[in-house]
């Protein structure tokens, strides 16, 4: 794939640790041709900035990544989205964003713009006025005899991020959901332009509560790519720590809810006992129970004391005890079952062509793991498994998530053990640069991309969380199942919303 | 399953004493809670979430209200799934301009009295979405609030005296 990028464009200089080449017009159209033969360069993401458009891709095989962009002055581009399905919603939001239009775009309807901000194209060089006559938003039609709508949010019944959905129903069997999202959108982005990396930080914090580490872990090492930074050993392993401390919390946390969603409240009251017990030791440890604004670029912001090391140790232990008994609980207990296997499924074949991974895509049988590939410290050192199942129903991914759990016990065991010593900081040298970074939250692959002045202003940031190549397999995953299984299936994915909305 | 379950009768409750009632909400609610609500309200509130913006931090948090250690339901407190049968609106994040209808049509679906507990540090006032274009402000610029719980995210306990203050302020 390097190859092949290089030959129809030009390297940049700037660009750190991914390679990034510059394409003309026909060269992008040209690729677009390509990736319809090259099933196995996923997209990693599709973004812009002010007259440029960048895209993200793997090639799956090898591991390599690079970045291509295509200067737009007229602010148009030719789309993706048909060849990759995954950048139709990206290719809208640039739309709602910058005014930059991809051409022939399956889907042109506005995404995050819901006509109700009080400028239009807010992160565009010259934003025009808002349009002031909201039109409703058109959903896709549907029709048929017997068929009904059921329009559900954004305001749900739980206690839960909102979002649209539109289901439309056959008695009780789901024919087909749409989403419409985009209501906990917060212009984060445009908020990050023009800011200093510290603020910038707190921002990326924020991105989605859940994913506190991981997001902010992922703009950290973007800039530290971008400026060259070095981090002590010390933080780089106290990063891990947080990191596997985040995920065991909120997988816990949803094998408690999948089940509760099952009418299994039994399993909500052991998990929740067990995920408070994770954060209240990271609230001694760190000193915050979600451990946000803890990791920062150059390091982190808190030590880990020595009675901080033994309490984790002491929690590894307790739940290395009290975690086998439920996972017994959830296999043995058919009315569980009943309710979560064959439940919700996602083919292999489409969670291939959207890119997804986390536990969505290693319960549909794609193996993607950025702790692995392309892999960064401390991983390469640490002994760990990342689970692949293939049936991808709602069973598998909360097996996924079981397994992950005592994955992650195991790491943080070993981290615990390994823990250099040296200092947790260092400064962040005043210096110019594009960076990009591949983290794995609990949640999946995150990508953030980041440019860098030499005055320590971030000119532009985009945090790419794993939702986005998630929220569509839901509306796949529900269909031909009845309604009330939609709690189940959508608690299984668990995407973000605000991580989504930005 | 029933192995634990009988090791759990045996152990006796894991859940946490309840917090002291703390005086700042106390200050803040006597002042706004009218007589009638005195009268009303009684140690039994409904409560029904919205997140308006938040980033979910915060949603975590109120979540974990609901599990063993703090078990909410102790205090007469529950959380429900309509306004309509709501007595407090438990409002999250910097009000988004695409939430703004939303929010406000939840509250206006709320039957009176009822109250409105902001939570976290974007409800106050946008916390650090301040200034952007997709949010209108803090919960305050759309819908009347009646107690601000600081905090991102405050932590469970802060939640808990928070509400625990707001009955014991109606009663
Ligand atoms: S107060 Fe903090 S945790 Fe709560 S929504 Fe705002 S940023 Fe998230």
């Amino acid at each position: 794939m390097l190859d092949h990028l290089a030959s129809i464009g030009t390297r940049a200089g700037d660009h750190r640790p991914f390679p990034r080449f510059d394409l003309d017009r026909e060269a992008w159209a040209a690729l677009v041709a390509t990736l319809a033969e090259k099933p196995d360069w996923s997209l990693v993401g599709l973004w812009a900035d002010t007259g440029i458009v960048h895209m993200a891709l793997r090639e799956d095989a090898s591991g390599a990544v690079a970045v291509v962009s295509l200067a737009c002055p007229e602010g148009r581009f030719p789309s993706v989205g048909g060849v990759r399905p995954a950048a139709i919603r990206l290719e809208r939001a640039v739309q709602d964003l910058f005014g930059v239009t991809a051409e022939s775009l399956v889907d042109p309807r506005p995404w995050l713009d819901h006509d109700a901000w009080p400028i239009r194209l807010p992160l565009s060089a010259d934003p025009p006025d808002p349009l002031g006559h909201p039109e409703p938003y058109p959903f896709l039609p549907v029709e048929g005899p017997g068929l009904h709508q059921i329009p559900v949010g954004p305001v749900h019944a739980g206690i839960i991020e909102p979002g649209h959905f539109r289901f439309t129903c056959n008695g009780e069997t789901v024919v087909r959901l749409e989403q419409r999202l985009g209501y906990v959108h917060k212009g984060t982005e445009w908020l990050m332009a023009g800011r200093s990396v510290a603020e910038v930080a707190k921002l990326s914090a924020r991105v989605s509560g859940d994913s506190t580490v991981a997001h902010s872990l992922a703009f950290a090492r973007a800039v530290e790519s971008a400026t060259g930074a070095a981090v002590p050993a010390r933080a780089v392993w106290l990063r891990a720590l947080m990191a596997e401390l985040e995920r065991l919390a909120n997988h816990l946390g949803d094998i408690g809810a999948i089940c509760n969603d099952a009418a299994f409240a039994y399993m909500l009251a052991e998990c929740g006992l067990l995920r408070e017990k994770v954060l209240r030791a990271a609230d001694a440890c760190f000193g915050h129970r979600l451990m946000m604004d803890r990791v920062i670029p150059g390091g982190v912001a808190a030590d880990l004391a020595d009675d901080g090391r033994q309490l984790l140790a002491r929690l590894v232990t307790d739940l290395r005890e009290a975690f086998p008994p439920l996972i017994h609980t959830y296999d043995e207990k058919a009315s569980l079952q009943d309710r979560t296997v064959a439940t919700g499924r996602v083919a292999t074949e489409l969670v291939r062509r959207f890119g997804a991974g986390g536990h969505v895509g290693r319960a549909s049988g794609r193996g993607q793991d950025a702790r692995r590939s392309p892999g960064y410290a401390p991983y390469d050192e640490l002994d760990f498994e990342v689970p692949v199942f293939a049936d991808g129903d709602v069973n598998a991914r909360v097996w996924i998530r079981i397994r992950e759990v005592e994955a992650s016990l195991g790491l943080v065991r070993q981290i615990l053990d390994r823990l250099p010593e040296g200092p947790v900081h260092a400064p962040v040298p005043a210096a110019a640069g594009q960076g990009m970074a591949l983290v794995e939250s609990f949640r999946g692959e995150i990508m953030t991309w980041v440019a860098v002045r030499e005055d320590g202003i971030v000119t532009r940031c985009h945090p790419r969380d794993p939702s986005w190549f998630q929220w569509p397999l839901l509306e796949a995953a529900i269909e031909g199942n009845i309604v009330a299984d939609f709690p189940l299936c959508n608690k299984s994915f668990n995407c973000s919303y605000s991580g989504h909305d930005l | 399953m029933l192995k634990t379950i009988v090791r759990n009768l045996l152990r006796g409750p894991v859940t946490m004493k309840g917090p002291a009632p703390a005086e700042a909400g106390i200050e803040e609610l006597a002042s706004r809670l009218d007589r009638a609500a005195r009268a009303r309200l009684g140690r039994s509130l409904s409560i029904r979430e919205v997140d308006a913006g938040s980033c979910n931090g915060c949603e975590l948090e109120i979540h974990a209200l609901n599990n063993v250690i703090y078990d909410l339901e102790r205090f007469g407190m529950r959380f429900v799934a309509s306004p309509r049968h709501a007595d407090v609106l438990m409002v999250t994040g910097p009000v988004t301009a695409n939430m703004r209808d939303a929010l406000f049509r939840t509250w206006d679906a709320t039957p009176d009295p009822k109250w409105v507990v902001a939570v976290g540090g974007c409800a106050l006032d946008g916390g650090l979405f301040k200034g952007s274009y997709g949010i209108v402000g803090g919960v305050g610029s759309v819908v009347p609030v009646d107690l601000h719980i600081p905090g991102c995210p405050p932590r469970p306990i802060d939640l808990l005296a928070g509400l625990v203050a707001l009955v014991e302020a109606a009663k």
